[in-house]
């Protein structure tokens, strides 16, 4: 019965169970879309009410994945709050049939099995995934601004109640087969070998009644989902989501309102109400600017077309610190990695970092011992630079200081051969002048990597005046092998990321010489949206390198009379160097204390004095954020990133900008381009120069036109 | 002497050349390209938390790091342990796959006692000689520090008879018989299995038999212990040891600890006699002791060699695997074996710069030297037309042997040769002779010009 064009295939066995195959013509993946929404309405109503089937098997044809959610691409096109109630509802429909069928419906799930696609298996009487890495399941709408809108926040609470079910539905986390089987997920797990069959031959059994069934709630999970006791665990989820977002982000406690009239009205009030939200949160301003950062970034993490690169077999790291720990821990799984340091306990200490990295990774199922075993066969640590020999990329991670930097490079000329890559992973130091002396500066460029390299997802490519593109392409390639999402910016004081980030702290030195008070700043930038406050954030990476940062973009700020401030120096002098020694804008308790942290009053001495004028928390706010987005859009202006698309992702993915903004172009094109510079001009006639709009956003505002298309 | 070896229950040694053997030619394709091991320690100290298998695998990716060579080009993995540990009883394979090599490639693990390596490089040279593969890694590891402790027989008889009954009934029935001693645990035997006497009884009926004295004896072992210091302080045996960084320190441990620097003769003399207490010379100072550790050698053919960008080290000339009688010769092993290595390569024990023999006991060493340079041993027992030759002290193990560095049975066969290599190009020798002994009375050795 296959037909050619179709998304998927049935095939009716002679048993009676009828195997449906989901096999999306012409893509990697099966997503969910309207149009294989039409064609498959009327044949699984067929397949429900034919006398002949006795049961039915979802399956997927894709190597890797079960159904991995709904097309996205349409979905982002999908801006009219009705027209996504209405795709919402269709599905609910379509699976309530499948759900409600006296039939046994067992689900094959091997590979990813995501959203919508997730929702599509919930609908299912029995789930039966494989037992291979590549099977995860999960609900990660709450990751784009959405909500489940097929039933999932329905189906997942009653089937694996509603303590285990919040945290999936609210933070998207991704759980693997044997997670799922604990969590009764699913109902069994089998091998991926034509598990289309094994679940066929379930199937068959469920309706021959030989196997039972999926599994009660266990009691606790019974009575904290079916009895009124579940408003404690809502009330309790509702308090953290409150504290987590502070109101910013419209999903989770949408996703909470579903589940909670679900649970008290029954599935079809739930679902009603799903679809509802849905559609606000699909026309919303959050999912459009997460929607818009999830293709930017995977955008980001595809090579560019017809790269011809030359593969990295071997890579080199010098300076075993945190960086460079981080560093050899990403590429392990890809390539051999030599780490040198002159400090045999700098090596011992990244030998510690690389272990407890992949012990943690083996405890969480990610990987196997043997997997384990062989990524730390491929760390070698030395303190030989000779070591380096047959290096194809070489990263260097030492201390931020010039000399230091030159001299490491000059050493590594001597070692590798000329068509070696060889990267300075720096925030802020210029790439031209470290390479200024170097032999071969067209093979030289910069690596900025985010502390904790495995967790921060940006890599920041930053090119030299005179970076040949191959190595460019080098580079790239192999920042994308790591995982990361890579943009490629141009030299420049700070580049993009520590650039306009520079120009935000400052902007919060300034307010506080001002007379600002540290926790009014912090408290006005996390409710705009950062994840910390600008304060804690320097407490947090070192008042001393945040100084030695500043130090270094102070010269190129000045000379458009971006004063400045000549706190963060002196607060050094006096012995704050933040969270480190416990000791900053905060004083922290010490470690292993209980405790939270205090704002420090004696910091006011180096601003002023202890009176402090009250500043608006909205002004501070605004006054903060459009530094940054300025900064941004000067960056834009002189070429430092290529486009908007780029700023935006650095500074969400680099800095936490908040997300649900978009970064700071989208921020514009929200607010709109003439009241970005209104607001601007009015800042820069009360507090100076430095508030003067950028060009980009002068000529946006002057023409109408927004950074991205309407 | 000739005496004592006529108790043999072998026949004379037929000559090598009536036996089928692989061409010279065909040996002299065959190169080694570099060597290296995990620093040796005394059991239960440093090494006690890791199995073989995690000292063999360290072993194998520092090879792979010090040669850069692409995992995917070796062809053939073949490893040596002596106690082999029941989670892991191919060994090779096992090593291979945590080091990174593919899948794909074969790998097995051989058993010889303490030549168990030397066997592993002797299938590799094999391999190669005969085109099966081009790159090999061969090597070994043991550790002493978590030996698979059994259950006595009774016990054993039953647990396995419990997983058919049924029923308490049927288990009370069982246990029925069991006396109390047959719960206490069952070490795996030192004893040689034909003869049921220890190695270092034997040790004593060899000294004995040849009369080679306590005092020689410490000497010897304390002349090992100062070359290992030697060696170790120079950094000339750092060139062969990988650094491993273990929790919960990972502090690099970089270096063997059985050396004893401050060791004298007045020191060893104070031991007592270890396995004939009223008439011994045989002490704890003057045998080798427990260790962990896994030793690597990479081999490859001379053309793999140079199509891969690798620099050898040497090229192997000849090898001889041989096996003597348990209990009079059961240390014989490299005065029966390097004769015939020798011959085999046609290079005269005077043209050999470097030799490079496994120390189980002093006793032991001394008595191969003494029987190669006997006219009566060599003519008689070897069917020889006079004495092999003699040693000289500065061309024997002069980085100190393994009664200082350490006796991982499994891996000393690894480190010899690799020691033998390094040693070559260091002291610019043209010939290497590596030999030793091994429990069940099998000797190997094998003979290595420097390229």
């Amino acid at each position: 019965m296959a037909r050619p064009a179709a998304s998927f295939r049935i095939d009716r066995r002679r048993d009676g169970v009828a195997v449906v195959t989901f096999d999306v013509p012409g893509a990697s993946v099966n997503t969910l879309s309207t149009r294989l929404l039409d064609e498959v309405e009327g044949d699984l109503a067929g397949l429900l009410t034919d006398p002949s089937v006795r049961a039915l098997v979802l399956a997927s044809g894709k190597p890797t994945t079960f159904i991995a959610g709904a097309d996205l691409s349409e979905l982002g096109g999908v801006t009219a709050a009705a027209q996504a109630e209405a795709f919402s509802h269709r599905g609910h429909v379509l699976l309530d049939r499948l759900a409600s069928s006296p039939k046994p419906v067992v689900a094959a799930i091997h590979g990813a099995a995501l959203g919508g696609g997730l929702e599509v298996a919930l609908a299912c009487s029995y789930l039966l995934a494989s037992d291979d890495p590549a099977t995860v399941l999960a609900l990660p709408e709450v990751m784009l601004g959405l909500l489940p809108g097929g039933g999932g926040t329905q189906r997942l609470p009653r089937r694996i109640g509603l303590p285990a079910a919040l945290p999936l539905l609210l933070t998207g986390a991704r759980v693997r087969a044997s997670k799922a089987l604990r969590l009764g997920l699913v109902d069994a797990l089998t091998t991926p070998g034509r598990i289309a069959e094994t679940a066929a031959r379930a199937a068959l059994a469920l309706a021959n009644g030989e196997l039972a069934g999926r599994r009660p709630l266990p009691r606790t999970a019974h009575l904290l989902t079916h009895t009124p006791l579940r408003l404690i665990v809502l009330a309790a989820a509702r308090r953290q989501v409150r504290r987590r977002t502070r109101g910013l982000y419209p999903a989770p406690p949408a996703i909470l309102r579903c589940v909670a009239t679900g649970l008290a009205r029954g599935v079809s009030a739930g679902q009603a109400e799903e679809s509802r939200l849905f559609g606000a949160l699909a026309a919303g301003r959050e999912a459009h600017s997460l929607i818009f950062l999830f293709h930017a970034s995977n955008a980001l993490k595809k090579a560019g077309a017809g790269d011809q690169v030359r593969p990295v077999s071997r890579l080199g790291v010098v300076g075993g610190g945190f960086m460079g720990a981080g560093v050899a821990s990403v590429s392990l799984p890809l390539v051999p990695v030599v780490v040198r340091d002159i400090s045999p306990e700098a090596l011992a200490r990244c030998a510690r970092g690389v272990h407890e990295g992949l012990a943690k990774q083996v405890r969480t199922g990610a990987i196997t011992p043997i997997e384990r075993d062989r990524r730390s066969s491929r760390l070698r640590l030395t303190t030989s630079t000779a070591d380096l020999a047959g290096c194809d990329l070489v990263i260097e991670a030492v201390f931020e200081d010039l000399e230091l930097k030159r001299r490491v490079l000059a050493e590594l000329e001597e070692v590798v051969a000329p068509t070696t890559v060889l990267a300075t992973n720096t925030s802020a130091l210029p790439i031209a002048e470290i390479a200024a002396t170097a032999r071969h500066p067209e093979r030289m460029l910069g690596l900025h990597y985010f502390s904790p390299v495995h967790k921060m997802p940006l890599l920041e490519l930053v090119t030299g005046r005179r970076t040949a593109p191959w190595a460019v392409a080098v580079a790239r390639a192999f920042g994308i092998a790591q995982g990361k999402t890579v943009i490629v910016v141009r030299d420049g004081p700070g580049f993009f990321t520590t650039r306009i980030l520079g120009a935000y702290l400052n902007e919060a030195m300034l307010a506080l010489e001002q007379g600002a008070v540290v926790e009014d700043i912090d408290r006005a930038l996390r409710d705009f949206g950062f994840p910390v406050g600008p304060l804690a954030l320097i407490d947090e990476v070192g008042i001393d390198v945040a100084a030695e940062v500043a130090t270094n973009l102070s010269a190129a700020f000045a000379s458009r009379g971006l004063q400045s401030s000549p706190a963060l120096p002196r607060l050094v002098a006096a012995g704050c160097l933040g969270r480190k020694n416990l000791r900053g804008f905060y004083v922290y308790p010490p470690a292993g204390r209980r405790g939270r942290k205090r704002v420090n009053h004696d910091v006011y001495t180096f601003f002023g004095g202890s009176g402090r004028p009250h500043v608006a928390h909205r002004e501070l706010a605004g006054r903060l954020s459009l530094m940054m987005v300025n900064e941004a859009a000067r960056c834009l202006e002189e070429g430092i990133i290529a486009s908007a698309s780029d700023g935006d992702v650095g500074a969400v993915m680099g800095l936490g900008f908040p997300p649900f903004r978009g970064g700071p172009f989208h921020h514009v094109d929200a607010a709109g381009a003439g009241k970005v510079q209104d607001a601007l001009r009015a800042l820069a006639e009360r507090h100076g120069a430095r508030f003067a709009p950028a060009l980009p956003l002068v000529e946006a505002a002057k023409n109408g036109t927004r950074f991205f298309g309407e | 002497m000739s005496r004592t070896t006529s108790q043999s229950t072998l026949e004379p040694m037929a000559s090598p050349r009536r036996r089928p053997t692989l061409g010279a030619a065909a040996l002299g394709r065959v190169v080694v390209v570099d060597g290296c091991r995990t620093p040796f320690l005394r059991s239960s100290t440093g090494f006690s938390e890791l199995s073989s298998y995690d000292l063999g695998r360290l072993a194998v990716a520092g090879l792979l790091h010090r040669t850069r060579l692409d995992p995917a080009a070796v062809s053939l993995v073949v490893m040596g342990t002596v106690v082999a540990d029941p989670a892991t009883t191919n060994l090779a394979r096992e090593v291979a796959l945590g080091a990174g090599v593919p899948a794909s490639c074969p790998a097995f693990t051989v058993t010889v006692a303490c030549v168990s390596s030397l066997q592993a490089a002797v299938e590799g040279v094999r391999a190669i000689a005969t085109d099966e593969a081009d790159v090999v890694i061969v090597g070994g590891a043991e550790t002493f520090s978590d030996v698979p402790i059994r259950y006595r027989r009774p016990l054993r008889r039953r647990l396995i008879a419990a997983q058919k009954v049924k029923g308490l009934g049927g288990n009370l029935r069982l246990a029925r018989g069991l006396k109390p001693r047959d719960l206490l645990p069952e070490v795996p035997a030192i004893a040689e299995f034909s003869t049921g006497e220890t190695m270092g009884a034997n040790a004593e009926r060899l000294a004995k038999r040849l009369g080679i004295s306590r005092q020689a004896q410490d000497a010897y072992a304390l002349s090992s212990h100062q070359r290992a210091a030697w060696a170790t302080a120079e950094g000339l045996l750092a060139q062969q040891i990988e650094p491993v960084y273990l929790p919960p320190a990972f502090a690099a441990v970089g270096e063997d600890n059985g050396i004893r620097r401050d060791t004298s003769a007045a020191a060893l003399a104070a031991l007592r006699p270890a396995f004939d207490r009223r008439f011994g010379t045989v002490t704890a100072g003057n045998a080798s002791f427990l260790t962990d550790g896994g030793a690597a050698v990479m081999l490859a053919s001379e053309g793999a060699a140079e199509r891969l960008g690798l620099r050898p080290l040497a090229r192997v000339k000849s090898m001889a695997v041989t096996g003597a009688d348990p209990r009079e010769e059961l240390l014989l092993g490299p005065a029966i074996a390097s004769p015939r290595a020798l011959e085999r390569a046609g290079v005269a024990l005077d043209e050999v710069g470097v030799v490079e023999l496994h120390e189980a006991f002093a006793a032991q060493v001394l008595a191969n030297l003494e029987l190669l340079a006997d006219e009566r041993f060599c003519r008689d027992r070897l069917g020889l037309a006079g004495a092999v030759g003699t040693i000289e002290p500065e061309r024997l193990n002069a980085w100190g042997g393994s009664l200082a560095v350490g006796h991982p049975f499994g891996a000393t066969g690894a480190r010899l040769i690799a020691t033998c290599c390094h040693r070559m190009r260091h002291e610019v020798a043209r010939f290497g002779l590596v030999a030793a002994c091994a429990a069940g009375a099998i000797g190997t050795a094998m003979v290595l010009e420097r390229v």
